[in-house]
């Protein structure tokens, strides 16, 4: 019973972030955002202490569910590792603890955080590593879904879905998505959660915590047979049967020894009751229900990945030739307005990605630098930091983007554009244009004469750094191809203006 | 429909008898035939209604308290015998026809007739005077107009003679109502003073006033208001009897968006009602704009008042007003007429709501003009990669299906607001959509429509991101 509660709870959180991660619309956001909220890691990062005392209550009190429900990579790794058991059952065998390794995982990305390389942050932050996941591995197969049902519907002479570019925004990203969810899941396939148990700075944390756990799964010695058919049903490596111990430190409370033991002898009970427990002894043991492989049988989807190729746009015949906008070497990188500047962001991101699948302009991607790795940046070749849109300040669960409002946004200076003459229509072409200008959504660009003596020269832009916010809606929009003649330069230190 | 008229053109003289029956299966003809009298063609009518005779509104005319029709008769559109509009059309004016609907509108109570020397190229006084010269003198007002409007006949002598041949082609010895023609027009004020003030032609005219031959004097305005403003503080001095101004309800405030040169009706009409001179409503249809409106704007007129047409909108609008006299339209076709008279006899005066639902109605129009593009392809390609007539047709298309949210406080905004931006991206790739559009004006010399594309490009882009960032409109 305490078996299926916990993976019909798993089922629905699991469901729930990887749609947070898929979901283009966001919709998904208004109902389940906070999912992503009260993951451990990013409530930290986000100082929401109220959060972290109920995560940290919620495992004193019943061990680490936490591992079991909530974190999306656990989870993931549950599901792998049910798949793993069809082929062969009994596989999993008690051993000890690694401290060395699981202490010094855990010393290492405390070194990190506090360093504030990002990149090793995100890599190992269980979360992040499944948004990683989601976001490259799954959410382009989602999106070419959603645009089969736009294509029909296109026919159809329905607006219910509308078609959505698919392309790769970070090719190291997605390789590292692509081997982290390798790694993960040949771990959890051969050996359940290994990941978890030596790796995962959350669970390490979480075991600090759960050896003291009020509920936990004891065995009655009285009852136990020694048959060792809960060590061997245990993902986390952590029944001693011989030595009828637990390493409550690993136990993730997935309550699978409670179902697994033919003679009832493991029970989900508090610590003080351990002495009463032989006068009362517990029927835990539920008969085995076949019923519940369908549980998980949606979950198949996880392991139908493929490789991804950017979609290349056919040109129309008849149409004048655009060519594609190349990126323009930035001294400093941008980030989206909320980060307030690049160092709360490379300090608070987890790289969980779940800004970058929510922009719906194509301006944030994962950064490629060392440090930054995986973090948001924003660039401009296929959109702009539209003025209406605040959907990554809304989503980001670490308070590496804060919240904030469109009248905020109008107002942060996170860039200033800057001319670039030599690539500026008029001046190559005397022709007049003025686009920046035009879509300036601060009004910062003025059309100047390019020569002051001759009334009659075409007009060039002339930005106001003070007014600019450094959306880059003059450099999207610059007609000048591949590089614009408007380009952004990001700040380190977001100001309001 | 021609034929119908033919068929009662024969038997003329009879049908002001029978004019009430007869006349009113004209639009229901095509299906019941034409009945003539009896109970089954007047059950067969009976969607339509009966025109009635005796139902017109009046208004009282202040200074000589004669009843004026507040539908008023506007002879500048008198049919040709090629059934075209006389002033569309070289060809002769179907003098029959004209007789018809004059005898029809005077058998329904109108009694205001206006003309002008210019009308019709220069025919429609005369044709107007055969017509109504059939009828006694004191059963219609004649309203003509100093239309010495070519500096040629700026002079004296040559105004004075347009003035005395008004006479001549209308048959009469007084004019009921004379309006100096257009005053505000060509440069203003210069072209004003030396039509009317120079040469003296306006105190001719108050003269002739006080002579009796012509026993309301007045003007119309059309451009510079600096012109009427003057003329009204002259009030004193000149006592206008009536005024003729432009007022539907899209010039009522929106003038300047139709024409730079223009003032809101609501100012023109304040200052008449101010100073107590009737107005007289030139344009009550906006050129005939008001009663063509695109599909979706007819859906929502029609949904309000099943049994109104389209037209009849425009004329509550100006007829609704307590200061008005009477409203002109210019009627070349029996329907037109009948259609007309059902709206004025009597009048069903506008309510408030309905006032504001004009107001939005208004709005919505200004707003979506159709581009007149018809995919020719002369403008492409771009040079910078716009699909050009591909972001005009889509633009056309949803004000033509009617799926263009005229406000952002519409009831199905949120859904058109959708269906636009969707339809937009699925028409024309993002890369190819108007805001890419620099201006670079290459496009505009092509385009066999004179269709100022940079412009419209800019007007569409706005609107996009009118709904994109979800601004108030």
């Amino acid at each position: 019973m305490l078996r299926k509660i916990r993976i019909l709870l798993a089922v629905v959180c699991f469901v729930s972030i990887t749609l947070l991660f898929l979901d283009f619309t966001g919709t998904v956001h208004a109902w389940f955002g906070w999912l992503a909220k009260v993951q451990l890691l990013p409530a930290v990062l986000a100082g929401n202490a109220v959060i972290v005392a109920a995560l940290a209550l919620l495992t004193l009190l019943f061990g680490r569910v936490y591992c079991s429900v909530i974190c999306p990579l656990g989870v993931m790794q549950d599901c792998v590792a049910w798949i793993g058991k069809r082929t062969k059952k009994n596989r999993y065998s008690y051993s000890p603890e690694r401290k060395w390794l699981r202490y010094g995982m855990f010393v290492l990305f405390i070194a990190a955080m506090i360093a504030g390389v990002g990149s090793l942050v995100a890599l190992l932050a269980p979360y992040s590593a499944y948004g990683r996941i989601a976001s490259n591995l799954l959410a382009p197969l989602w999106a070419w879904g959603n645009n089969v049902l736009a294509y029909f519907a296109e026919r159809a002479d329905s607006y219910a879905f509308y078609s959505v570019d698919v392309w790769i925004k970070s090719l190291t990203t997605l390789i590292v998505a692509a081997v982290s969810f390798v790694v993960i899941a040949v771990l959890a396939w051969r050996n359940g959660r290994t990941w978890c148990n030596t790796v995962c700075p959350v669970g390490t944390l979480l075991g600090f915590l759960s050896r003291f756990s009020l509920l936990r799964p004891t065995i009655d010695t009285e009852k136990c047979n020694s048959c060792g058919l809960c060590a061997r049903n245990c993902k986390a490596s952590c029944i001693d049967s011989k030595n009828h111990k637990i390493d409550y430190s690993r136990c993730v409370a997935c309550m699978d020894c409670i179902d697994k033991c033919h003679k009832g002898a493991i029970s989900y009970s508090l610590r003080k009751k351990t002495v009463q427990q032989q006068e009362q002894p517990q029927p835990a043991a539920e008969p085995k229900n076949a019923g519940r492989r369908n549980f998980l049988t949606g979950m198949g989807m996880l392991a139908a990945t493929s490789a991804l190729r950017a979609q290349e746009k056919v040109v129309d015949g008849g149409l004048a030739v655009i060519a594609d906008k190349k990126i323009p070497a930035r001294q400093t990188p941008i980030v989206p307005p909320g980060a307030r500047s690049l160092s709360n962001m490379a300090s608070h991101c987890t790289g969980c990605q779940l800004c970058v699948s929510v922009c719906p302009n194509g301006v944030l991607r994962p950064s490629g630098g060392l440090m930054t790795l995986m973090q948001p940046e924003s660039s401009y070749e296929r959109g702009y930091c539209r003025p209406e849109c605040t959907k990554c300040s809304e989503v980001c669960p670490t308070g590496a983007i804060r919240k904030i409002t469109r009248a905020e946004k109008s107002s942060i200076q996170i860039g200033h554009a800057v001319w670039v003459e030599s690539n500026c229509l008029p001046v190559t072409d005397g022709v007049y244009c003025g686009s920046c200008a035009r879509h300036c959504p601060a009004g910062a660009i003025t059309m100047i004469r390019y020569d002051a003596d001759d009334p009659d020269a075409p007009r060039v832009p002339s930005v106001n750094v003070e007014r600019c916010i450094g959306c880059g809606a003059c450099e999207n929009l610059c007609p000048a191809r591949p590089f614009s003649a408007i380009y952004v330069e990001g700040h380190e230190q977001h100001r309001t203006i | 429909m021609k034929n119908d008229n033919n068929k009662k053109g024969i038997d003329r003289r009879e049908f002001l008898k029978r004019i009430g029956l007869g006349a009113a299966v004209v639009s229901a003809a095509s299906v019941t035939g034409c009945g003539g009298k009896g109970s089954g063609a007047a059950q067969s009518v009976a969607a339509a209604g009966d025109i009635p005779t005796d139902k017109m509104t009046y208004r009282t005319n202040p200074k000589t308290g004669e009843k004026v029709s507040l539908l008023g008769y506007g002879c500048m559109r008198w049919p040709t015998v090629g059934d075209e509009s006389g002033r569309d059309s070289a060809e002769e004016l179907d003098q029959e026809q004209i007789n018809r609907l004059v005898d029809f509108a005077i058998a329904h109570g109108v009694n205001y007739f206006d003309t002008s020397p210019a009308y019709c190229r220069g025919r429609s006084e005369r044709a107007t005077g055969v017509a109504l010269s059939r009828h006694p003198r004191d059963s219609y007002f004649i309203a003509t107009k100093l239309s010495n409007f070519a500096p040629s006949t700026w002079g004296r002598e040559a105004s004075i003679a347009m003035y005395r041949n008004s006479f001549k082609e209308l048959q009469v010895d007084y004019i009921d109502y004379m309006l100096l023609h257009g005053i505000g027009m060509g440069n203003g004020m210069p072209d004003f003073e030396a039509r009317y003030i120079d040469n003296g032609v306006l105190d001719f005219l108050l003269a002739e006033r006080e002579a009796g031959r012509i026993r309301n004097l007045g003007f119309s305005y059309h451009g510079d208001i600096a012109v009427f403003n003057r003329l009204l503080a002259e009030h004193d001095k000149y006592k206008w009897d009536f005024v003729q101004i432009q007022l539907n309800y899209v010039d009522w405030k929106h003038a300047k968006q139709t024409n730079e040169r223009n003032t809101d009706a609501e100012y023109l009409y304040g200052e008449l009602a101010k100073r107590n001179i009737p107005a007289i409503i030139m344009e009550p249809l906006l050129g005939g704009r008001l009663s063509n409106v695109h599909d979706h704007i007819a859906a929502k007129l029609r949904e309000r008042r099943h049994d109104m047409s389209v037209a009849s909108w425009a004329f509550r609008f100006a007829g609704s007003f307590p200061g008005v006299l009477t409203v002109l339209s210019g009627m070349t076709y029996m329907e037109h007429l009948q259609d007309n008279l059902r709206t004025f006899a009597p009048l069903d005066p506008l309510t408030d709501d309905d006032r504001e639902f004009l107001e939005e109605t208004a709005q919505a129009l200004l707003r979506y003009p159709t581009i007149p593009c018809n995919d020719c392809k002369y403008c492409m390609p771009c040079p910078f990669g716009l699909d050009i007539p591909g972001i005009l047709l889509h633009f056309n298309k949803c004000i033509n299906e009617g799926r263009m949210p005229s406000s952002s406080r519409d009831a199905g905004y949120a859904k058109a607001r959708r269906e636009f931006l969707i339809g937009y991206d699925r028409s024309v790739p993002r890369l190819r959509q108007a805001d890419h559009c620099i201006g670079c004006n290459q496009c505009v010399h092509h385009c066999p429509q004179s269709i100022n594309i940079p412009a419209q490009m800019r007007r569409i882009d706005h609107f996009v991101e009118d709904l994109k960032q979800g601004r108030e409109f």
